[in-house]
């Protein structure tokens, strides 16, 4: 296969010596899982026999735990990515939580035609343009999270609306437009190359008409797929592509903030934002600046941080579940009245693992999205 | 069937050109009510439109928003998701769990642009095979309105609707009548 050798050279397996320390790293397999990137590494320099078809590839989280450990540093994301997209050409995907939903509706968006009801969640406070304008905010599919989880009391619009809020209060008035759809991070993770072109030019394309020279999201996910994965599709000058944490870390000097009482807080570190893309300190400047908010740093936190293990809708089962249930044990052993995070996506299978009827009260901890941390805290 | 299936959905075999366009319908029914609804239907002989793909499941509590999600993924023009009035389900509550998945489901559609009335919920109980044949005419007329689905027309992968003259046993699908 040509295609897996240059998955092994991009990725480096070549320089694997079998020292375990990514499967020893590994999360999944700490709670129990089968998942072993040494396994999928070897096998690859191997030739590839069976790796498709093992039946774990899709277990692995990408957190990129295993990554930031390798001494030699194979790039186990890439290989995994690669691995994934060439199972999907034989027809092997994952197992999907929830039939397959959120899947089917990225595909839905990636085909387009349809005009999407993306604006109904901005209030009439809230100052946004729909076509024009320097600064591009991208909402990602918070609308869709809540409707889907409303069962679950997922809330992850008021993100959307905190940022746009703090957007405004900077004098802003970000381009918030009804033609966005799904990054397709989560397409692109479940080896669907396809859709996800077909949603890449959709939207680089979007922004660049919009005249954009600054994108700002708050979701992590949307933000890797931005500054990495869309590199390829970016034509002319790109804008520059910003996480809400970085944006308000450059600009909090300009936001008059009160405290209301001192307030104990937590910090989760999304893959995406952190391991992947080396965002560690402007979230924890962004909180340092709130006056009353003290940070509690979690057992791991940064580099060791835990994933919320539920990335890509391609890997719910009893141990993402239990890796949600520590995770949270490890935030309530803070002391910390409040979990605050950086991704939308966090926020869903976090509340997802504390909606657990005999867990409930030992796992549970209220939760924010950094953004609404401090749009609450302005004055 | 496989060569009808990229004309099936404007020109039917047999159809003329001026043939009005049939919409493809995937109608999910409860095994103990909605599905012997449309059996009742069949057995008495009542006539309606066959232009549906029907499923199957034991309860409309099994109706996920996968499933409707799915069928529009996949290019169906409606879908009409059916079960046991309420109260009567066979497995007592189901049918509650039904309506909550149909709503979360609904504002998916919502969301995406679709027109809701491509999607429905009706109760039908084993004897209304009237009642059944009612409720598929309206909603094949209301999607045949609509017109096709946006994400059929741009050339999805559409399950092609069994040919009306080809018997559905042979299709693999039961449309009761
Ligand atoms: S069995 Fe018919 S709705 Fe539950």
């Amino acid at each position: 296969m040509v295609e897996l050798a240059e998955a092994a050279k991009k990725a480096r397996t070549w320089a694997c010596y079998d020292c375990g320390k990514c499967t020893a790293s590994c999360p999944v397999a700490r709670v129990g899982g089968d998942t072993t990137p040494r396994r999928h590494v070897l096998g690859t320099n191997a030739g590839g026999d069976g790796v498709l078809s093992d039946g774990t590839l899709f277990s692995c989280l990408t957190c990129g735990l295993c990554e930031t450990r390798c001494p030699v540093q194979v790039s186990y994301t890439a290989l995994v990515r690669t691995l994934r997209e060439l199972a999907f050409r034989e027809g092997v995907e994952p197992e999907c939580p929830h039939g397959g939903a959120l899947q089917s509706v990225m595909r839905m968006m990636a085909r387009g035609g349809t005009q999407q009801d993306r604006l109904g969640w901005l209030g009439q406070e809230l100052k946004t343009e729909k076509n024009k304008g320097a600064v591009f905010y991208w909402t990602g599919c918070t609308m869709y999270y809540d409707a889907f989880f409303s069962d679950l009391q997922v809330t992850t619009l008021n993100g959307s609306r905190a940022a746009v809020r703090l957007l405004n209060a900077l004098g802003i008035t970000p381009v918030v437009s009804p033609e966005e759809r799904c990054c397709g991070h989560d397409l692109l993770w479940n080896g669907d190359r396809t859709s996800f072109e077909m949603l890449a030019r959709h939207n680089v394309r979007l922004v660049a008409e919009s005249g954009a020279e600054l994108l700002v999201t708050s979701c992590a996910e949307c933000l890797r797929t931005w500054r990495l994965d869309y590199t390829p599709y970016l034509e002319g000058k790109p804008p520059r592509i910003l996480h809400i944490s970085e944006f308000l870390a450059e600009h909090l000097g300009e936001l008059k903030l009160r405290g209301d009482g001192s307030r104990r807080v937590t910090l989760q570190d999304p893959c995406r934002l952190g391991r992947h893309l080396g965002v560690f300190d402007p979230p924890r400047q962004v909180l340092a600046g709130v006056p009353g908010i003290e940070l509690r740093e979690m057992r791991h936190a940064r580099q060791a941080a835990l994933c919320c293990a539920g990335g890509t809708w391609s890997n719910c089962d009893r141990y993402a579940k239990r890796l949600q249930v520590e995770r949270l044990h490890e935030a309530r052993a803070t002391g910390a009245e409040l979990l605050v995070t950086t991704c939308p996506k966090c926020q869903i299978h976090l509340r997802c693992a504390m909606h657990d009827p005999r867990r409930g009260d030992e796992i549970e901890i209220a939760m924010r999205d950094l953004g609404e941390v401090v749009a609450g805290a302005l004055a | 069937m496989s060569k009808g299936a990229k004309v099936g959905r404007s020109k039917r075999a047999g159809a003329g050109p001026q043939a009005p366009w049939n919409p493809s319908i995937v109608v999910f029914a409860c095994n103990w009510c909605s599905y012997a609804g449309a059996d009742t239907a069949g057995v008495s002989r009542i006539q309606h439109q066959p232009h549906f793909r029907m499923i199957r499941v034991m309860c409309s509590g099994r109706i996920q928003p996968g499933f409707v999600l799915r069928a529009f993924e996949r290019g169906a023009d409606g879908v009409l998701v059916s079960g046991c009035h309420l109260g009567d389900c066979h497995y007592v509550f189901g049918n509650e769990r039904a309506v909550e998945q149909f709503e979360r489901t609904m504002n998916m559609v919502k969301l995406l642009g679709l027109e809701s009335g491509r999607l429905r919920l009706e109760w039908v109980s084993a004897a209304e095979g009237a009642r059944f044949a009612q409720v598929i005419n309206e909603f094949t007329d209301q999607v045949r309105a609509l017109g096709p689905s946006p994400f059929a027309r741009l050339g999805a992968r559409v399950a092609p609707s069994p040919e009306p003259e080809a018997s559905a046993l042979e299709q693999g699908a039961t449309t009761g009548a």
